[in-house]
């Protein structure tokens, strides 16, 4: 930007005084001089106005040229949209200090720490991150990190305080087409909570070739995005989720998490989003 | 390692509603701790301990029960794809128990040799393939920092080899998935719930003090049995 910025500033206010572009740009010059509208305000706003921007300009270019600025963070650790004692008694306030303030923080900072140390996975976003380190199932030591931090971020957001109740409108409708009734996907959903083996997470996923809604069990980091479907909701099934509120009950925590935390107002939005993407089905045309 | 019974034989009739026959099928119950709740703090809080032994350790056994039940029903029935279903069941909850029974003998108290250094073919063992105790420790700390999720690890002796091996193992798989001739001197649980509640997230310093607590008599005694001298 620094050319133009110096074309500015040789170009003579004559020309600033016809343009009421700030900057510049010579191809349109030609354009300004056809232009007769009153400048002496115009003009009085463009000189001032870029001349600001240019004292910012300059001051912040030999602030760049004497001290060097290095990057500080590459991803950066979203709090949760609620405060930390909106969810409790479900989910106290303790739990979400240590979650998000500890784990949550941790994975960013060792994403950040690996980036910095070789940034030659800079610019992408997490989620193509994600799928780039999973590396078709030979993850890259970077995996788990990034994983981590994108799931915890996805799941403080599949969460609210007064949440649970029933999902409404179009994803109720497409969970009772794809389950039957809504009491029958809950159901799926808790045991399958319960029956996974290990630290994992349980999605709610919306498939993208066989086009249905579908309940998914990963193991540690990994996320359904790696395998290219949609994920609408999880639950995080990692001990630490829940041990400090629940000790070994996780079958209160997953009844907990179904009746009192889920936010289905976010799933909505997120299958309205994945609609986009995905054909559910043929659109309701109303028959003249 | 038949130091304590943890099987008994009941009848399968009394558990179930199978008509009264007797089955014989082996079914285990929780073992002792040889020590408190409370007797390997500060290292290991005795709520912890309680709620490793008296929770979850009891319930690995009762799912364990139940899946060897279901087993031994699909396979009397020759249901050979529901016996095959099963295999997962009872690999995690069966290893559970196996794991966790190993675990209550390699912790003792302080005042019960907890922590102190092994003499003997096992301490020599380890002076010959690790240079010495610390080093040994501080790559099975490495190792046990570096599991993903849930898992155990291990220093282990290769009976065929009869050498000393690091291992870690995944959520409750037994050692001998990483090697048949593999057998357990000392296991440590690096699943959350073993530190959560003490440590929170500070996995490295559940692991740094564990050390105090931990049996090496056990250890060298299965050393010993599986390398004798001579």
């Amino acid at each position: 930007m620094s050319w133009s910025i110096s074309n500015y500033l040789i170009s003579s206010s004559n020309e600033l005084s016809r343009c009421k572009l700030p900057y510049g740009s010579e191809g349109q010059r030609g354009k300004c001089q056809a232009l007769n509208r009153p400048t002496n305000i115009s003009a009085y706003n463009s000189l001032k106005t870029p001349s600001f921007k240019f004292d910012q300009v300059q001051k912040r270019k030999d602030h760049v040229l004497k001290k060097p600025r290095n990057i500080s963070a590459y991803y950066s650790l979203k709090p949760p949209n609620y405060k930390f004692d909106a969810l409790e008694p479900y989910m106290s306030q303790r739990t979400l200090e240590v979650h998000w303030g500890q784990h949550h923080r941790g994975y960013v900072e060792r994403l950040n720490e690996y980036l910095a140390k070789d940034d030659i996975l800079y610019g992408h976003t997490l989620d193509e991150l994600i799928r780039v380190t999973y590396n078709n199932g030979n993850p890259l030591p970077e995996f788990n990190v990034a994983a981590q931090a994108w799931n915890h971020d996805f799941f403080w957001e599949s969460m609210q305080p007064g949440g649970g109740n029933l999902p409404i409108l179009g994803l109720l409708q497409q969970i009772e087409k794809d389950f039957g009734s809504f009491s029958n996907f809950r159901e799926e959903f808790i045991e399958t909570a319960l029956t996974l083996f290990g630290s994992g997470w349980v999605w709610l996923v919306l498939k993208r070739n066989e086009r249905r809604l579908a309940i998914a069990t990963t193991t540690n980091a990994v996320t359904p995005l790696v395998w290219d479907d949609i994920p609408l909701l999880s639950l995080d099934m990692w001990e630490h989720a829940y041990y400090l509120d629940y000790k070994n009950d996780r079958a209160r925590y997953a009844n907990v998490f179904m009746d009192h935390l889920v936010s289905w107002n976010v799933a909505l939005g997120r299958m309205a989003r994945a609609q986009s993407f995905v054909n559910l089905g043929e659109p309701k045309i109303p028959v003249a | 390692m038949g130091l304590r019974t943890f099987a008994s034989r009941k009848t399968l009739g009394a558990l179930s509603t199978f008509p009264q026959q007797l089955r014989g099928l082996q079914t285990f119950s929780l073992p002792d701790l040889a020590y408190d709740y409370g007797a390997l703090e500060p290292a290991i809080s005795g709520d912890i301990m309680q709620l490793h032994h008296q929770k979850h350790h009891q319930t690995y056994i009762t799912n364990y029960n139940k899946a060897l039940e279901q087993l031994d029903e699909a396979i009397s029935k020759g249901d050979a794809s529901t016996a095959v279903k099963l295999q997962s069941a009872i690999k995690f909850n069966g290893g559970g128990h196996v794991n966790h029974s190993i675990f209550w003998k390699n912790l003792a108290p302080t005042n019960a040799g907890g922590g102190e250094p092994p003499h003997g073919s096992l301490g020599w063992a380890i002076d010959e393939s690790y240079g010495s105790i610390e080093k040994l420790i501080a790559k099975i700390n490495a190792e046990g920092a570096a599991v993903q999720g849930s898992g155990w690890v291990w220093l282990a002796v290769d009976k065929e080899l009869k050498r000393l091996v690091v291992e870690t193992t995944a959520n409750q798989d037994p050692l001998v998935t990483k090697g048949p001739s593999l057998v357990p001197l000392i296991g440590i649980d690096v699943w959350e719930h073993a530190y959560y509640l003490q440590y929170k997230n500070v996995r490295p310093d559940y692991l740094k003090n564990i050390w105090k607590v931990i049996n090496w008599k056990y250890a060298s005694e299965i050393y010993e049995k599986e390398c004798p001298r001579g």
